[in-house]
C-alpha cells in the first residue's frame, strides 16, 4: 500500500514533491499554427481537474499531450516538460507504458465492435495477461469500477455495439480501467449523452477519484462547477486561469474568465 | 427516356434469363441421360469409349484443390499487402504502389498463364520434379492473379473504419502493429472477407492463365507437383470438337460451374448483409 500514501502526499523524487502531472511552460504546434501557448499547470493526486474554455481554445489539444495521443497528427510539435510523477513524458519514455499509466475516454463513445467482454479485455491482453481467470476478474472489477456491472454481467457476450450511448461511454470507462492506470483523461465525455447518462457519468467521475487522478475536458459549465476540485480556463492556446473551481467560478481574477463563464461569449 | 433505359435493363436482364435458359436446357438432357450421382461424383471421363462415360468428379476436385491452393497463397499476402498500402506505406511509395497494383488487375490472363509457362513452371520443374505443370505451379499463378481483387478491397475496408477504434486501441497502449492487426482487422472483417471471396470467384472462373499451366491431367492427382483439369479447362478443351452427349456433358459442366459462381455472389451477399445489420 506504499503505492496509495504516494498518491496521497504526491511523489517524491531527491527532496522534491511532485504533483502526479506537473506542466512547465508547454508549447504545442500544429505546423505554423501555435495551439498551445506557454501553459503551465499541476494536477495533483485524487482530485478532479477541469479544463474549460471556447471551441478551439487548446483544451483538448492540452488533454492529448498528457497521454501522448497528439504524437499521431501530422505536423504536431512540442516543447516544454510534462512530468508525470517527476518523469517528463516526452523524454524517451515509452509512449506505450505512459498510455497504459494515463487512460483515455473520449467525446463520442468508441467501443470496439466486439463483444463487451473482449473490450474490457483488449487492454489487458495488450499488456501480456493471457490467464482466463485473471481476465475474468479483470472485466469484472473494471465493470464494477465504472458502475455497470449489473447491468452487463448478462450480456457479456454480446456486442457493445448494441448498447445506449451512456452504456458504451461507462464501458468505454471500464475498458480504460482494465489496464489499472494511475490517471484517467476526458475529452468531454457526456457531451454525446442524454442527461441521466450524463449524471451517472459525473457521479462515477466523484467516486472514481478516490482511487485515480482524473483530468476532464467540459464544454459544460455546470458540470466543471459540479464535480470538479481545480478548474482551468483555455482561451486562444493560453491558460488564462487556474485554481480551485469554487474560487474561479465565484471570483474570477481575469476579467476574460468572468466574461465566460457569466455567457458574455463562447 | 425512361424507355430507353427500362430497354437497356430489359436487354440486361434478357442476356441474363437466355444464358441461364441455354445452359440449363442443353444440360438438363445430358445430364439425365448420364445420370446426376454418376456426372458429378465419377471420376471416369472417357468420351472416346464405347460406352462412354461422363464423370466430372477429377475436374470438380481439381477445381477445389487449384481454388484452394490459389487462396493460401494470394490470401495471406494480399491482406498483409493491404495493411500496409492502408496503414504503412509512406505517401509517395503509395502514389507508386497504387498504379502497379491496378496495373496488375489490368494485365490479360494469357499473360499470366505465359509467365506461368515460361518462369513458374520452369521453377516448380528444376527444383520439385515433375512436368512443372501442376496444382503447385496454378496455385502460384492465381495467387497473384487475386493479389489485386484481395488488396483493394481489403484497403478500401481498412480505410473505411472510422479513426476512433484505432485512437481507442492507442489509448489504451496497444502499439500501431496490435491497433491494426488486432482491432482494425476484426472491425474490417466483413470487407476481408468479401475480397476474399471476390478473389475465390475469381480463381474458379479463371480460365486461359489455368489451361497454360495446369497440365491438364484427367486423372485424380496424387500430389500437389500432378497435373489436373479444372472445369473451366475442360470445357475449353474439349468444347471445340465434341458432339452429341459428349457436348452435352460440357455444357453441364458448365452448368456445375455456373452453380459455383451463384453460390459464392449469395455468400458475398450474405457477407455485406451481415456487415450492415452490424
Amino acid at each position: 500500500m506504499i503505492n496509495n500514501d504516494l498518491k496521497q502526499i504526491g511523489y517524491t523524487r531527491g527532496d522534491k514533491v511532485f504533483p502526479k502531472f506537473r506542466v512547465k511552460d508547454l508549447d504545442l504546434f500544429y505546423g505554423n499554427f501555435q495551439a498551445l501557448k506557454s501553459v503551465d499547470m499541476d494536477m495533483e493526486a485524487n482530485e478532479i481537474t477541469a479544463l474549460i474554455g471556447p471551441s478551439g481554445c487548446g483544451k483538448s489539444t492540452f488533454l492529448k499531450t498528457l497521454n501522448r495521443m497528439n504524437d499521431i497528427v501530422p505536423g504536431c510539435r512540442v516543447s516544454g516538460s510534462v512530468l508525470l510523477d517527476g518523469t517528463d513524458v516526452y523524454g524517451g519514455m515509452d509512449v506505450n507504458l505512459l498510455r497504459k499509466r494515463v487512460g483515455m475516454v473520449f467525446q463520442k463513445p468508441n467501443p470496439f465492435p466486439s463483444s463487451v467482454y473482449d473490450n474490457i479485455a483488449y487492454g489487458p491482453k495488450t499488456h501480456g495477461v493471457r490467464k482466463k481467470s485473471e481476465l475474468d476478474d479483470i472485466v469484472e472489477s473494471s465493470l464494477r469500477q465504472a458502475a455497470i456491472w449489473d447491468e452487463l454481467k448478462d450480456r457479456l457476450k454480446k456486442s457493445a455495439l448494441g448498447l445506449s450511448g451512456g452504456q458504451q461511454q461507462r464501458l468505454c470507462i471500464a475498458r480504460a480501467l482494465a489496464v489499472r492506470p494511475d490517471v484517467l483523461l476526458m475529452d468531454e465525455p457526456t457531451s454525446a449523452l442524454d442527461p441521466i447518462s450524463t449524471g451517472k457519468i459525473e457521479e462515477l467521475a466523484q467516486e472514481l477519484k478516490k482511487e485515480y487522478t482524473i483530468v476532464i475536458v467540459t464544454h459544460n459549465m455546470q458540470q466543471a462547477a459540479r464535480i470538479s476540485d481545480k478548474t482551468g480556463f483555455f482561451l486562444l492556446g493560453e491558460l488564462i486561469e487556474f485554481g480551485a473551481t469554487d474560487e474561479v467560478f465565484d471570483s474570477p481574477r481575469d476579467k476574460r474568465t468572468e466574461d465566460y463563464i457569466t455567457g458574455r461569449f463562447g | 427516356m425512361k424507355i430507353v433505359f427500362a430497354a437497356m435493363a430489359a436487354v440486361f436482364i434478357l442476356c441474363i434469363v437466355v444464358i441461364c435458359a441455354f445452359i440449363f436446357a442443353r444440360s438438363v438432357p445430358a445430364i439425365g441421360e448420364i445420370g446426376l450421382f454418376e456426372f458429378l461424383f465419377s471420376t471416369e471421363w472417357t468420351p472416346n469409349n464405347t460406352p462412354a462415360s461422363y464423370g466430372i468428379g477429377t475436374m470438380i476436385v481439381g477445381t477445389c484443390f487449384v481454388t484452394a491452393g490459389a487462396l493460401v497463397i494470394g490470401v495471406p499476402i494480399g491482406l498483409l499487402m493491404a495493411a500496409f498500402m492502408a496503414r504503412y506505406c509512406p505517401a509517395p511509395l503509395y502514389k507508386v504502389m497504387k498504379p502497379m497494383t491496378n496495373i496488375l488487375a489490368g494485365i490479360p490472363s494469357i499473360v499470366y498463364g505465359y509467365f506461368g509457362m515460361m518462369v513458374v513452371a520452369p521453377i516448380i520443374r528444376d527444383n520439385f520434379g515433375g512436368t512443372g505443370y501442376s496444382i503447385l505451379t496454378a496455385s502460384i499463378v492465381l495467387g497473384i492473379m487475386i493479389l489485386p481483387t484481395v488488396i483493394s478491397v481489403s484497403e478500401s475496408a481498412l480505410r473505411a473504419l472510422p479513426g476512433t477504434y484505432y485512437e481507442g486501441a492507442l489509448a489504451l497502449g496497444a502499439t500501431h502493429e496490435r491497433a491494426v492487426f488486432m482491432t482494425e482487422f476484426p472491425a474490417a472483417r466483413s470487407g476481408i472477407l468479401t475480397s476474399v471471396v471476390l478473389g475465390l470467384g475469381r480463381v474458379v472462373g479463371e480460365t486461359m492463365a489455368v489451361v497454360m499451366i495446369v497440365g491438364n491431367s484427367t486423372a485424380l492427382p496424387d500430389s500437389l507437383l500432378d497435373g489436373v483439369r479444372t472445369m473451366t479447362s475442360h470445357i475449353v478443351l474439349e468444347l471445340g470438337y465434341a458432339t452429341d452427349l459428349h457436348r452435352g456433358a460440357l455444357i453441364a459442366t458448365a452448368a456445375v460451374l455456373f452453380v459455383f459462381i451463384l453460390f459464392i455472389n449469395l455468400l458475398i451477399a450474405a457477407i455485406r448483409g451481415k456487415g450492415r445489420a452490424k
